[in-house]
């Protein structure tokens, strides 16, 4: 039994008809993390004694005929900002190092109630402030197809756990791109579905009119199977919608045959790499060797999502953030005068530099005097930009874009220029600000062996015509995984 | 746009955040990188544009007002860095 491959449909099938045995697939991951999480760190705190237990559970219902949940059995790692009952739940930060959440996000219990088990809590950037996961207090998670570069992020644990086969899938959020991202840098699917179609109850805020939570997997299928269980409203999140279709795996077909394809010129005319931009190029062939229609356009405004998200996401974090007050739960300073010094220190010392840099930038945009100028401009940016994506889907089934400009950098890159990070985030941003759903997959290398991911972006409510679009893409290149701590090498 | 010394200090007290001295000159600095990259803003013409807050038109989400769940505080407070008689316990608020 080789787990680390195997995608979460497989797996489930095979726990299903009895081949594979529950406890034993879990104990399969848990050696497959002793073998890597040495050199990956992809998890923050592994949860082995309930998850065993979850197992023979699962195993004994199984032998007595149970009808069992489509998931059940399947072992998952979940990002580090979804609450978990009982299993601490840190954001990859010291200010809750030893939170333990007395509910379970949605998502999560979602999951369970389709059998899922969940394995461990996966490192991230601090508060999914980052694109590398390096702002974790916890440590660096590092790249598996290359030790010395970075997983992407801020869901880089969850996107590394899954391309280092220490799970069957991971779920994480994406609030500018901490999906889609670390997925592409990781060689692995990502998925970041409409805004509203998974709860977001228990995922612990950072920009919440941007914030969605999504699966990342091995194989478009499971991304589909997966929304299937996470998707539906909940009263518990009024920002939850109800949709008309939750069937997402009617669209794995291979038939792409007049789907029109929008590839918007800004995104490929500079800083991107020649190699990410040759791939992208490739499977636009592929996909128009199917019968897609493939039409360059002007989507206009491209300049404009940047400074704009990180103006509504900062503001979002500065209110979100004023929870953590050294009074409910998490870190409290030791030395304190009065209550004004005890809440400047608890979060002066709880809260790393990114963090600090956020929220000070979202307290000075809503501030007196500057909100009109910054805050107010942003959200008509917003606007402005949501209507040309709803011109360009008035032409296109879906937009194609790349994922980030290069593929993952060297550790230790990024973080010297916060604005240069932050630009990198140019072709993953828009879709928050408009709320749109967007995959990304894996598609081919770099000549340092390094994924190269493509991202598919679709309409509000069009999971199904990016899905389709990647289920075609995929079946022109099986799966890869790395070979753990060598140089971009396959593991055959 | 400049930030300056008042600046950095009015916003670190709407942040509630206390910032040393080399924090507070690196903190303007970067602040002010930002901002003059967020300017960038300003060459769009967003004369009759709507601030868009909600990407979807919704109504408010009502439910019955029916107590529901278990009583969590007990577990709640085991997450306090303070507690006493079942309450948080922070430092005195009144002088």
């Amino acid at each position: 039994m080789d787990v680390s491959k195997i995608t979460a449909s497989e797996l489930a099938a095979k726990i299903k008809t009895g081949e594979y045995q529950a406890p034993e697939v879990v104990t399969q991951y848990f050696q497959r993390m002793e073998a890597c999480e040495d050199k990956v760190n992809a998890f923050v705190t592994l949860d082995k004694e309930r998850a065993l237990a979850k197992a023979e559970d699962v195993q004994a219902r199984i032998a007595k005929g149970e009808t069992l949940g489509v998931l059940a059995g399947v072992p998952v790692a979940i990002k580090d900002n979804l609450s978990t009952k009982g299993l601490r739940t840190t954001c990859s930060s010291k200010m809750l190092e030893n939170y333990y959440p007395t509910f379970s996000a949605t998502a999560v219990e979602r999951l369970e109630a389709a059998g899922a088990i969940v394995i461990g809590k996966t490192n991230m950037d601090e508060f999914a402030m980052g694109s590398t996961t390096e702002t974790s207090a916890f440590g660096v998670t590092r790249n598996p197809w290359d030790l010395t570069r970075v997983p992407g992020g801020s869901s880089g644990g969850s996107c590394a756990a899954v391309a280092a086969g220490e799970c069957a899938f991971s779920l994480g959020s994406d609030t500018g791109g901490s999906i889609r991202q670390p997925a592409g840098h990781c060689g692995v699917v990502g998925l970041k579905p409409t805004y509203g179609t998974i709860s977001r109850y228990g995922l612990i805020a950072y920009g919440s009119s941007l914030d969605q939570i999504g699966p990342v997997t091995r194989s478009v299928a499971d991304a589909a199977l997966i929304l299937e269980v996470l998707a539906g409203p909940d009263e518990k999140d009024a920002t939850s919608v109800r949709r008309e279709h939750y069937d997402f795996r009617s669209a794995l077909t291979e038939d792409v045959k007049g789907l029109k394809i929008g590839v918007p010129k800004e995104y490929f005319s500079q800083g991107l790499d020649t190699e990410v931009a040759e791939e992208i190029k490739k499977a636009l062939d592929i996909l128009a060797d199917k019968g897609a229609i493939v039409t360059e356009f002007a989507l206009g405004l491209t300049e404009y999502a940047v400074p704009a998200y990180y103006v509504m996401a900062s503001a979002e974090a500065s209110s979100n953030l004023s929870r953590f007050d050294g009074v409910k739960y998490g870190y409290r300073t030791t030395v304190y005068d009065d209550l004004a010094q005890m809440y400047k220190r608890t979060r002066s010392e709880g809260f790393g530099e990114e963090v600090k840099r956020r929220i000070m930038l979202g307290s000075f945009v809503l501030s007196a005097g500057y909100y009109d100028a910054y805050y107010l401009k942003a959200l008509k940016a917003k606007a402005l930009i949501k209507e040309r994506f709803t011109q360009a889907f008035s032409q296109f089934d879906v937009v194609v874009a790349p994922v980030a400009p290069t593929t993952a950098p060297k550790l230790g890159e990024s973080l010297k220029d916060p604005l240069q990070m932050y630009l990198s985030d140019i072709y993953t941003i828009s879709a928050n600000l408009a709320g749109l759903p967007g995959i990304t997959l894996p598609i081919g290398k770099d000549l340092k062996g390094l994924p190269i991911g493509i991202q598919i972006l679709g309409d509000c409510f069009q999971e199904k015509a990016i899905l389709k679009a990647a289920y075609a893409l995929e079946k022109s290149r099986p799966y890869q995984a790395p070979a753990i701590g060598k140089g971009g090498e396959v593991d055959e | 746009m400049k930030i300056t010394d008042e600046t950095i200090a009015h916003v670190s007290l709407l942040a509630q955040l206390e910032l040393g001295e080399e924090e507070k000159k690196k903190a303007a600095a970067e602040m002010e990188k930002m901002l003059t990259y967020i300017e960038t803003l300003e060459t769009l013409d967003t004369e009759a544009v709507e601030p868009l807050t909600h990407l979807f038109a919704s109504d408010n989400v009502f439910r019955e007002d029916i107590p529901s769940g278990e009583n969590g505080a007990e577990a709640a407070l085991k997450n306090a860095p303070l507690v006493k008689d079942g309450m948080f316990k922070v430092p005195k608020t009144i002088g």
